[in-house]
């Protein structure tokens, strides 16, 4: 009796292995999200909030997802490359170039460190400029106001950022003061644990200018002006905030959010993905999930992708060793 | 404020919300209620619960949860003697000997009135409170927060109970050492990680905060041995005498409530002082104010005081929000919980919680009122059969308690070291607290340990590498001279001795 029992169940599972199998080298329509963070984070939100429009759009039948936090996603990434499991992508951020560059504990395997080399970029979806924002009541007008007062006392401006030394809003600002023709190097900079913090730092007067994301400080531009962002051009969101770039610093950077694939995934199923996320972003859903999270669009897929990430990790780099972080 | 006020109504009105101040003052009330299990353990078992909720709703039941443990606590502190929560001894004092003379009604009626009121009129001093002190927060520096952080640390280890000053600070020490694994949030360096990737993030606070107060609570229980549902099936529950009371009783409440009610609130603001000193406090105060033939009753059974430590302990935890609410410092361990709780849905407290999150901040006020309703309806006709709670084995609640904690921490980070390390640790608290240490230090020196390090290193690197800043705001310097007054205060009553 027991056996039978074994037997039927031992067909059925057969069963469902191989239509599960059968089902997945056809056209992709459930896709596995890998986050490496936990559940609120900036990673969790791309993935589910990508995920959540892929499906309400149609693009995909199912979207699952998976927390895996560790290594500042270290865990996650080494996941990724070392079973390479079906049907899923892992998304990410710039960390992973910034973290690769300074051998960040959790992307060190060995005498290697893992980069987006290690895997298949699919495609870049998401992204915010960085910014320079001043309190409402700051002598500073312009970049360049903030330039002259460096260039009379370098002590006397004090740049707040959300993150370690090393990290994108001590980079945003160096890079500013690099182009300016300072020595970023010699930038107090002063960090904080969180966007919030510094900007409460810089109200209390005890920075003069917080360099940071511009999604950070879009919410309280009644109490900051922002004096540059690090756009090529405008953004819509904010037409009347000046870029760097117009103001003679030609200041270029973007925090991006994207997907990656395991290592040897399938050209055609990555051509899909890089797709589907390009083709859901025409799509109302898609619109209603980067309203609610006020994302920027910034398509980036395949080849692009890949020189852009190789363009920023020489540009980062060559910056981190002057600032000596590395 | 209008607005305000009226946005945080329709936030907490909302009827998710409802819902949840509801159910939260329920728990709140069963947990508070059991002997042993205390509001940071209520709020402890409820962060997995909240996980993924809009954060007003988290945190509205989480504030409900707080009350209502320490609501719940006054029923077993009156009726069997064993106060739930430590906000609670002073209940015993008046409150039990009151039941002894057949009169456990009358007794949790008073209780129940009285938490009502200092809760309420607590909730109109924060509602003025912190808004303005939102304003000025905004000028705070770095070296203001770590001078505050300082005072916090050193207040919750004077306070706590009598001759325990040193293990206190013990605790204190050993939350600052447990707050270091990790990366520093100031250079990124890896401290104490073992080369475990499951370390190098630290410690989550979730996993501290489960360990060391639901998991070590528990397994103190088995410990103990002594189970408390016993000697509560030997009173009879269906005879605690009538809620009604009489003019004078009246009378004297309506003396005592006004003046507790304040001195509650001003303890719940201070950092690091919270429920507990509140209410031995306005129980000692207490006793100065009355007159001195009610002065005798004391201790046998008066109202003046049963009244007083209860107003003051609910005034206390509604004081106990303004620093969280306006500084992002938790005044206290249970504050410390929630801002825990608070970071995990991705916002931060602070000067600018006020105007990035105006509906977080409005709706806890609001709630708070709907919550001392809810509670005095639970608390009045309800309390008789609630009291039967009491009786549950210890054999199903630890279990229970067990359960949710490695289910709970299991479900946020989906990583197995976390289990074994919160085993780990809970098996530490717990030999600790054999030993009699506190805990509370522990958690809130936890909680601002990161904070404390990263102002002090901030200040540093403003300051260009001096020491000056401890004296060159006046702000600070006040601060810090209230710190050591308070160390120097300890010092000489160990040696008075």
């Amino acid at each position: 009796m027991l056996s039978r029992f074994k037997k039927l169940v031992t067909i059925l599972f057969a069963s469902v292995l191989a239509l599960s199998i059968s089902s997945t080298s056809f056209a992709i329509d459930k896709l596995h999200f890998l986050i490496g963070g936990g559940a609120g984070g900036g990673w969790d939100g791309t993935a589910r909030g990508t995920g959540e429009a892929l499906t309400k759009a149609g693009f995909l039948k199912g979207a699952s997802f998976e927390n895996m936090s560790g290594g500042g996603g270290g865990k996650a990434l080494s996941f990724l490359i070392n079973t390479k499991p079906e049907n899923t992508v892992l998304v990410q951020s710039t960390p992973l170039v910034l973290r690769s560059i300074t051998r960040h504990k959790g992307y060190v395997k060995g005498d290697d460190v893992l980069s987006y080399k290690d895997v298949v970029p699919i495609a870049g979806v998401i992204g915010d400029y960085g910014a320079i924002a001043v309190a409402k009541d700051s002598p500073f007008k312009t970049f360049s106001d903030v330039v002259a007062a460096y260039n009379k006392d370098p002590k006397s401006v004090k740049m707040a950022g959300g993150s370690v030394r090393g990290s994108m809003d001590h980079l945003i600002g160096a890079l500013a003061f690099q182009v300016a023709g300072a020595d970023p190097n010699n930038v107090v900079y002063v960090p904080y644990d969180a966007g919030g913090k510094a900007l409460a730092g810089l109200l209390s007067g005890e920075t003069q200018i917080l360099s940071t994301g511009l999604g950070e400080v879009m919410g309280a531009r009644d109490q900051v002006n922002i004096i540059g962002i690090t756009a090529p051009e405008r953004v819509a969101d904010a037409p009347d905030v000046p870029t760097l770039k117009e103001q003679g610093f030609d200041v270029q950077f973007v925090n991006w959010r994207g997907f990656f694939g395991p290592p040897g995934m399938d050209k055609g199923m990555k051509k899909e993905i890089a797709k589907m996320l390009g083709d859901v972003q025409k799509t109302p859903e898609w619109e209603a999930v980067r309203k609610r999270n006020a994302w920027v669009n910034i398509y980036n897929p395949g080849d692009k992708f890949v020189s852009f990430l190789k363009k920023q990790t020489v540009e980062m780099t060559a910056l981190m060793k002057k600032l000596g972080v590395i | 404020m209008i607005e305000g006020i009226l946005l945080g109504l329709k936030t907490a009105l909302s009827f998710t919300n409802l819902f949840m101040v509801m159910f939260g003052c329920i728990i709140g009330t069963v947990i508070g209620m059991l002997p042993g299990l205390g509001p940071m353990t209520a709020i402890a078992l409820m962060i997995p619960i909240t996980y993924g909720f809009d954060p007003s709703t988290g945190l509205i039941l989480m504030a409900g949860v707080y009350y209502g443990a320490v609501f719940g606590g006054s029923t077993s502190s009156i009726l069997i003697n064993a106060p739930g929560v430590p906000g609670t001894v002073a209940t015993t004092f008046d409150g039990y000997p009151m039941a002894q003379q057949g009169k456990a009604g009358k007794a949790l009626a008073i209780a129940a009135y009285s938490s009502f009121s200092g809760g309420t009129i607590a909730a109109i001093f924060l509602l003025i409170a912190a808004p303005m002190l939102s304003k000025v927060s905004l000028a705070f520096r770095s070296p203001d927060y770590f001078a505050l952080m300082v005072l916090g640390l050193t207040a919750v280890s004077a306070f706590s109970a009598k001759g325990q000053f040193l293990k206190a600070i013990m605790m204190a020490v050993l939350g600052l050492m447990l707050a270091t694994v990790g990366q520093d949030s100031l250079s990124d360096i890896p401290r104490f990680i073992f080369n475990s990737m499951s370390l190098s993030d630290g410690i989550s606070f979730i996993l501290i905060a489960m360990a060391m107060f639901a998991m070590s609570e528990a397994l103190m229980i088995i410990f103990k041995g002594k189970d408390p549902s016993k000697v509560t099936k030997s009173i009879s529950l269906s005879e605690l005498g009538s809620i009604r009371l009489d003019k004078e009783e009246r009378k004297k409440m309506l003396k005592t409530i006004p003046r507790s009610s304040v001195i509650g609130f001003l303890i719940g603001v201070l950092p690091g002082a919270g429920a507990t000193i509140a209410s031995f406090l306005a129980y000692g105060m207490e006793r100065n104010f009355v007159s001195k033939e009610e002065k005798e009753k004391f201790g046998k059974g008066s109202v003046h005081g049963l009244a007083a430590p209860e107003t003051a302990n609910n005034a206390a935890c509604s004081g106990a929000f303004v620093p969280l609410l306006t500084l992002g410092i938790p005044g206290s361990g249970t504050t410390a919980v929630m801002l825990g709780a608070l970071l995990s849905f991705g916002i931060q407290p602070g000067p600018r919680l006020y105007m990035t999150n105006p509906e977080v901040f409005w709706s806890v006020i609001m709630s708070m009122y709907i919550g001392m309703v809810i509670l005095l309806i639970l608390n009045l006709p309800l309390i008789p059969y609630i009291a039967r709670l009491l009786a549950v084995p210890r054999n199903y609640l630890v279990p229970l308690i067990l359960f949710f904690s490695v289910a709970g921490i299991y479900l946020i980070y989906f990583n197995t070291f976390d289990i074994f390390l919160m085993i780990g640790l809970a098996v530490l608290a717990c030999s600790l607290r054999l030993y009699n240490f506190p805990m509370p230090p522990l958690i809130l020196a936890f909680v601002l340990g990161g904070m404390m390090e990263e102002n002090l290193r901030r200040s540093l690197i403003i300051s260009d590498g001096s020491f000056n800043f401890l004296w060159d705001r006046p702000l600070t310097a006040v601060i810090l001279a209230g710190t050591i007054l308070l160390v120097s205060w300890q010092v000489y009553k160990s040696f008075k001795k």
